[in-house]
């Protein structure tokens, strides 16, 4: 298990590497300006922007220019063009906000989903799972920017159940940071309770044809049993490796349009309102971010994964 | 479970006490392309301590018939009728609480396929433990030290290790025995044995069946085997059961069986053995044709499209009936004479299905 944790770590700093050298140059491709001047600001002097270009090296050929730039956002020295605030600080700031709504609305989808998933498995082919069905399927369709605004019109607007958006700190104020996020969350979760819902009926269909499903029946152990420690615990392989990536996605700037619609100043407003404005450096290190994101949580789910099935574990 | 002392060896000339009484039994399959019928008016018995063996080719409902004693056939779309008393009890229409009772602890099973049939996410001491555990009242630790006895008893070396070991960790065979040390595992009255070697290589094969006979020897269990191997049955059996497509085609003792068979099928069986004491022949003799769908069975026997001395009787269903006098528990569905069937089943000196389409070369 330690022999496969390290590799599996090694390959992550690999893949997290390429990534970051990928970003990079197709940053490089973008026309967006001399990166030197913009850098500098509108109300500066030539000498200004000299400075600013021998010290990120644009003069300099491209791996020096990505060395230095790397270096710049890990010692957390960036800048955005307009702004001119450090682009790290504010990500760093943005992210409780995003990870609110990004665990709460993750952790509503996967519990959902598995309700879901079982009673749809369970029930395959009548009633409740065709319901579920169609439920799963106008789920999926609907896209955050569309029942995110019809949820806030009806239930926050006209029923003023829900607040009107904004985010609110945990630290600040518990009660408000939950009615706040409590709209969002449930945006967030129905379009993906709609794919895990599927996923997992699918996957749990296959297990319960599985033989040692039936081992289990023959051994005279209850329904649920059977189904939540032999049927689910092996179902479940293939949502967990998915709930990972999605979720770190969703860290790293996924969260766009729900913050957007609800006025959540998290990450991804922050790179949806630097993509307005084609400000280079929060996108590179919101990108690169991401990709972190990305590569740390499939590495944590091939850690669980292998937990969760020791066949895993043997074979590399 | 059943305190008294086995009973021991078993003398094939006495009948044991009743076990497990199966009368009338018949299961269907509502499916898109029709009904099929699994297992049609199955009657037989097993007795404590006794081996009886179901043969048969694929989908000729033996497997259906060992699960349907489990309840492990119910779903919407089957229908099953008739009667399976186990030691008085009946099984067939038992609630969930009843077969929950049951499953396990007074019948187990052993699958087919060692490989597929332990979940390959818990450690195989576990999956002992819990079947323990469902049927008795005793602490974790307790149960596991009885799965580690079990598998040290079913011959696994090192039991205490590798009860900590999960499924993809051992051999076929070895994985087979943790199915027996399972099954075991409550002292069951009735074991049911699905094709228990069927996916094990020859030497395991004889293994476990010497576990299987020695299992009989020591609890006085009775064994079901479902196998469409006969010459697995040939050293074990007390009795055999013939199936075809659906129907128990001819039953009796291992004797009646293998000297004095009374179904061509069971010829064709016999026939199709490949055996160390005969001369080889350059083709291994091969029932001609394929089983029928259970969908659509023939009318009559249900051999009859395959039977090379069908006659003008076969065109009605023959009944499963004792048609030798002095033998009333050697029973088949055959019309034909019992001295026409001495003369024709003798085909090369051997019992066989005499034809001229052998296929296997």
């Amino acid at each position: 298990m330690a022999r496969f944790v390290v590799r599996r770590i090694g390959s992550a700093i690999l893949v997290m590497f390429a990534t970051s050298v990928l970003t990079f140059l197709i940053f490089q491709a973008i026309p967006s300006g001399d990166p030197a001047f913009r850098l500098a600001g509108k109300y500066s002097t030539p000498a200004q922007v000299e400075s600013i270009r021998r010290e990120w090296g644009f003069d300099k050929p491209i791996y020096v220019q990505y060395v230095k730039t790397m270096e710049k956002i890990f010692d957390g020295s960036v800048i955005s063009y307009t702004q001119q605030l450090n682009v790290d600080q504010t990500v760093i700031h943005d992210l409780p906000a995003t990870l609110s709504v990004t665990i709460g609305g993750a952790v509503i989808w996967l519990l959902v989903s598995v309700l879901f998933g079982v009673l749809s498995a369970i029930r395959a082919g009548r009633y409740l799972d065709r319901v579920l069905t169609v439920l799963a399927f106008i789920g999926l369709s609907m896209p955050a920017f569309f029942l995110g605004d019809i949820a806030l019109y009806y239930l926050g607007y006209k029923a003023k159940i829900f607040p009107l958006g904004d985010y609110v700190p945990l630290t600040q104020n518990p009660g408000a940071w939950f009615s706040h996020l409590l709209l969002p969350w449930m945006t967030l979760a129905v379009l993906y309770i709609g794919i895990y819902s599927r996923i997992l009926r699918s996957s749990l269909l296959d297990t319960l044809g599985e033989d040692y499903v039936r081992t289990a029946r023959a051994k005279g152990i209850s329904e649920r049993r059977v189904l939540i420690r032999h049927a689910l615990r092996n179902s479940m392989i293939p949502l967990i490796s998915l709930w990972g990536l999605d979720f770190a996605s969703l860290l790293g700037g996924g969260t766009i349009l729900i913050e957007e619609v609800f006025n959540i100043n998290g990450v991804g407003k922050y790179v949806g309102d630097s993509i307005g404005r084609l400000d280079v450096p929060p996108i590179l290190v919101i990108t690169v971010f991401a990709a972190f994101a990305v590569v740390a949580l499939s590495a944590i789910v091939d850690i669980l994964y292998a937990a969760l099935d020791p066949r895993i574990r043997l074979s590399s | 479970m059943t305190g008294s002392a086995p009973p021991p060896d078993v003398d094939p000339g006495a009948a044991p006490p009743t076990l497990l009484e199966v009368s009338g039994l018949s299961v269907s399959f509502r499916t898109e392309q029709g009904v099929v019928h699994a297992v049609e008016d199955a009657s037989f018995t097993v007795g404590r301590g006794e081996v009886v063996a179901v043969v048969g080719e694929s989908g000729s409902g033996k497997s259906v018939t060992g699960l349907t004693l489990m309840g492990l056939t119910q779903s919407p779309n089957a229908t099953i009728a008739g009667s399976a008393k186990l030691s008085g009890r009946e099984l067939i229409g038992a609630s969930q609480a009843t077969l929950r009772e049951v499953r396990g602890a007074e019948i187990a099973m052993i699958f087919q396929d060692p490989m597929s049939s332990l979940n390959p996410v818990v450690r195989v001491g576990e999956q002992i433990v819990e079947q323990i555990r469902a049927h008795e009242e005793i602490a974790h630790d307790a149960a596991l030290a009885r799965a580690v006895e079990l598998m040290e008893r079913v011959g696994i070396p090192r039991a205490r290790d590798r009860s900590r070991a999960f499924p993809h960790e051992f051999s076929g065979g070895m994985r087979q025995r943790v199915m027996i040390a399972m099954a075991l595992s409550c002292s069951p009255r009735l074991l049911i044995a699905d094709e228990p070697t069927t996916a094990l290589d020859v030497t395991i094969q004889a293994q476990i069946m010497e576990e299987l006979g020695l299992l009989r020897r020591e609890t006085g269990a009775g064994i079901l085997l479902v196998t469409h191997d006969l010459g697995v049955v040939a050293d074990i059996a007390d009795r055999i059961i013939v199936m075809y497509a659906g129907q128990i085609v001819e039953q009796g003792s291992l004797d009646d069986l293998f000297y004095d068979p009374q179904h061509p099928y069971t010829w064709g069986l016999l026939g199709s053995i490949t055996r160390v004491d005969r001369v080889r022949s350059a083709r291994l003799p091969a029932i001609p044709g394929q089983p029928p769908s259970l969908l659509n069975a023939p009318a009559g026997c249900h051999f009859r499209p395959r039977c090379p001395h069908a006659f003008d009787a076969c065109t009605q269903p023959p009944a499963l009936e004792a048609r030798l006098p002095g033998s009333p528990a050697h029973r088949d569905r055959c019309f034909l004479e019992p001295s026409v069937k001495r003369r024709i089943r003798t085909v090369d000196g051997a019992i066989g299905l005499a034809t001229g389409e052998t296929v296997i070369s």
